[in-house]
């Protein structure tokens, strides 16, 4: 596409190993290609036999794809993660009491720093929710911040994810299968552990479970099904958890409480763990065609008897738009300037902003404000001149639809081809924990990388792949 | 338990059965057709029938014939017993209740379809015939046996358990229903080459043939054989076998559960009524009907056991 030069997480700019991979480099100059390859392949054996799958839409045959999994892991050093994780953990909270005064007082918008209508005319926004106070205070229990890096000490928020963010399984998988084929790498480096994560999240959502319950809260894990494209991460999820895979058709609810069918009659959920959006959570308050929600359960979350995680109406915190206002939202609340930054975005809803966006098509990613998977979006610098024209006419259209970024260099992280390592875009997405009890970060995340060189569109759906992601001990 | 994994569990146990059994009936019939001279055409006709599936093959077929019913029997999509069918439906429940699995069971049960899957993609030549259908025994016996070394004696394993056994009693009264007229106590002279012909076949088709050796030495009589399929309490297909087994596991559920379902009821009286009694007494109250009201009880005790444990609403 160009001759730009990006900085490569292994070799940096100037092409010396960098420490965090030193040992890693070591490692990989004495393996024969040939029996790395052959590892590669074992690695997809692996996953097709433990069904690591996710199922693609829109296709007559419900049809079971792997996301393709590169062996060479990405490594960051611990302490670039503390100072990431600090950043993460000041926007998570941010994110929180950003969402708590949206459904309260709207101190934010009284104060100048949002305009009102970018609630109001949010279809995120869920009027339902206002004045309820979700049990603990939190919103928004698991959080997945998508980060892209650009130098050796320069990252981005790219998007927060504050609905049900998913990927986190493949984050668990990758290390499992790493440590099963490569158990030698891990003695030589000290590899952070992200297996706590199941137990985290359990203790995390039974700390928000209603108060005053006076007996161990009932987690269950609500899953739109089998054919969901995630319903291999459900599945994993509740099974590390110990918890019920519960559908909308398990459960009803009685004398006030959410239950759910069991062998031995209906018995009451504490806290539900939806990755069912908000529009199909209850058909009496929302989509009435929903099969997927259970009928009248809002009732019993406003009633305080019902913990939801995420809590309704937590997406108008990850909306596109309102990304734009994060540093000014993260200033509000925390009285702290950001740790991390944001990517600059024109809004083109706004005139002038939308003006420079058309002129400056060619060189800038527009995003759709409501999109995700990188769908509907268009990259300017690959984009070919019909796309560019058919992009023009949609934002003149419907500007309020858009934001603009510019492209940035995204760093780069090897992974295994035919002919040895070769660099490929990646981003990260940490997840997060967020109860009464505290902030908890897993070290590391999911790391997603586009596999097709020059690409800079990691998405599964659009030829991605994953990695595993190490947090060294420094 | 959520209603529905109790379900999952005993339809993923039940097809898995199916798919074996079906594979077992479909070696017989071949080996029948191998080395019997006069075996014809009517010999797969009687394979259907007991596979439960004739009258979708007929809807479908213009006559019988090995090759399109081994097919049918193996592979095709329109036969819901189909041994293909029959893999993808357990391995579908096994999606479903798989937080209820070890991750062994999981993992011989998704193999077992990835392979299965693979082997079925295309018509199975009569030279590959053995193997393919040795494999479909093997890997179903991989999940049980993945079942019985690593999954814990709870209700999971109770339901996982009487999918298994009601499924197999299943089979073994449609074998014995199929072929009942040749076990009956005949005027002419029994021991011809015909007669001996079909108890050979009801004896593969629940690999008895050695165990009945054991118990009954080398000479095949039909009334020690009705006795071996129907109440003899060591073979592991047998009738009897198969309702104590029920019993067992139900009696396990009402333990766990503080209290005995109606399903345990109706099976301890299939056990006393019908299977506490000696062969004569099968024979006075006629073979045939006998059979017919088994199948009839254990249709019944299957959507009992579907109310009693809140598989569906």
């Amino acid at each position: 596409m160009n001759d730009q030069v990006y900085f490569d997480e292994m070799l940096g700019t100037e092409g010396t190993v960098r420490r965090p991979y030193q040992p890693f480099n070591t490692w990989f100059e004495g393996e024969d290609p040939k029996h790395l390859r052959a590892k590669q392949r074992e690695a997809e054996d692996l996953f097709r036999l433990t069904g690591i799958t996710f199922n693609v839409y829109g296709r007559a045959e419900a049809e079971e794809r792997l996301i393709p999994f590169d062996i060479i892991p990405r490594i960051i050093s611990g302490r670039e993660w503390q100072k990431l994780s600090r950043g993460i953990e000041q926007r998570v909270r941010a994110i929180n009491a950003f969402l708590y005064d949206i459904y309260h007082g709207q101190e934010i918008v009284k104060a100048g720093r949002l305009p009102e209508q970018m609630i109001t005319r949010n279809d995120a926004f869920l009027p339902e929710m206002i004045g309820t106070r979700p049990p603990g205070g939190v919103y928004t229990h698991i959080v997945g911040i998508d980060l892209v890096r650009t130098g050796p000490e320069e990252f981005y928020v790219l998007e927060d994810n504050a609905r049900t963010p998913s990927g986190v399984s493949y984050m668990l998988e990758n290390r499992e299968t790493m440590l099963q084929m490569f158990p030698e790498l891990f003695s030589r480096n000290r590899v952070q552990p992200v297996s706590t994560y199941p137990g985290d999240l359990y203790n995390s959502l039974a700390a928000c479970a209603p108060e005053g319950l006076g007996r161990k809260p009932t987690v269950g894990l609500l899953t739109p099904g089998i054919f969901n494209s995630a319903y291999f991460e459900h599945s994993f999820l509740a099974d590390e958890m110990g918890v019920e895979l519960v559908e909308g058709h398990d459960l009803r609810v009685e004398d006030g409480r959410l239950c759910m069918r069991t062998t031995l009659g209906y018995k009451p959920i504490d806290v539900l763990y939806r990755r069912v959006d908000d529009d199909f959570l209850d058909p009496l308050t929302f989509n009435p065609d929903s099969t997927l929600g259970v009928p009248g359960i809002m009732d019993v979350y406003r009633a305080g008897n019902l913990t939801i995680a995420n809590a309704p109406g937590t997406g108008i915190a990850d909306d596109k738009a309102i990304y734009s206002y994060m540093p000014e939202i993260v200033e509000f609340y925390t009285g702290e300037r950001p740790l991390l930054e944001n990517v600059p975005t024109w809004r083109c809803s706004d005139k002038e902003s939308l003006a420079y966006v058309l002129d400056n098509l060619k060189e800038l990613v527009v995003k759709e404000v409501h999109g995700s998977g990188g769908y509907g979006m268009l990259i300017g610098p690959t984009a070919t001149k019909k796309e560019l024209a058919e992009f023009r006419k949609k934002l003149e259209a419907r500007p309020g639809n858009y934001i603009a970024q510019p492209t940035l260099s995204l760093s780069t992280v090897p992974i295994f081809t035919k002919s040895g390592l070769a660099p490929r875009h990646v981003d990260l997405r940490p997840f997060v924990l967020v109860s009464p009890k505290g902030i908890n970060i897993t070290p590391g995340g999911l790391t997603r990388v586009a596999l097709k060189k020059g690409s800079l569109v990691v998405n599964s759906s659009q030829g991605g792949g994953t990695k595993d992601t190490w947090v060294l001990e420094d | 338990m959520l209603g529905k994994t109790a379900n999952g569990l005993f339809w993923m146990y039940r097809a898995l059965e199916r798919a074996e059994n079906t594979a077992r009936l479909i070696e017989t019939g071949q080996r029948i057709a191998l080395t019997r001279m006069g075996a014809s055409d009517e010999e797969w006709r009687s394979v259907l029938q007991t596979a439960g599936t004739l009258d979708g093959y007929i809807a479908d077929h213009e006559k019988v014939t090995k090759d399109a019913a081994i097919d049918w029997l193996l592979r095709s999509r329109d036969n819901p017993s189909s041994v293909l069918c029959c893999v993808e439906q357990a391995r579908m429940n096994a999606r479903t209740v798989r937080t209820a699995l070890t991750g062994e069971v999981w993992e011989a049960m998704n193999g077992t379809y990835m392979r299965v899957k693979e082997v079925l993609a295309r018509k199975v030549s009569e030279r590959d015939l053995p193997q393919v259908l040795g494999m479909i025994r093997q890997r179903t016996g991989l999940v049980r046996g993945a079942t019985h070394g690593t999954m814990l004696r709870n209700d999971i394993y109770d339901f996982a358990r009487i999918g298994t056994f009601l499924e197999r009693a299943d089979n073994t009264a449609r074998i014995i229903d199929v072929k009942y007229y040749v076990l009956l106590p005949s005027v002419t002279a029994v021991g011809t080459s015909i007669d001996n012909v079909q108890w050979e076949t009801i004896l593969r088709s629940v690999s008895g043939q050695g165990g009945y050796r054991m118990e009954y030495g080398a000479s095949s009589e039909p009334r020690d054989i009705a006795q071996f399929l129907i109440l003899n309490r060591r073979m592991p297909r047998s009738l009897s076998f198969c309702a104590h087994k029920l019993r067992d596991n139900l009696g396990f559920l009402g333990s766990d559960y503080g209290e005995r379902a109606p399903s345990f009821a109706k099976i301890d009286h299939i056990d006393r009524a019908y299977l506490s009694l000696d062969i004569d007494a099968v024979f006075d109250y006629g073979l045939h009907e006998f059979i017919q009201k088994m199948l009839l009880l254990l249709g019944d005790l299957g959507r009992q056991i579907e109310v009693d444990y809140r598989f569906y609403e």
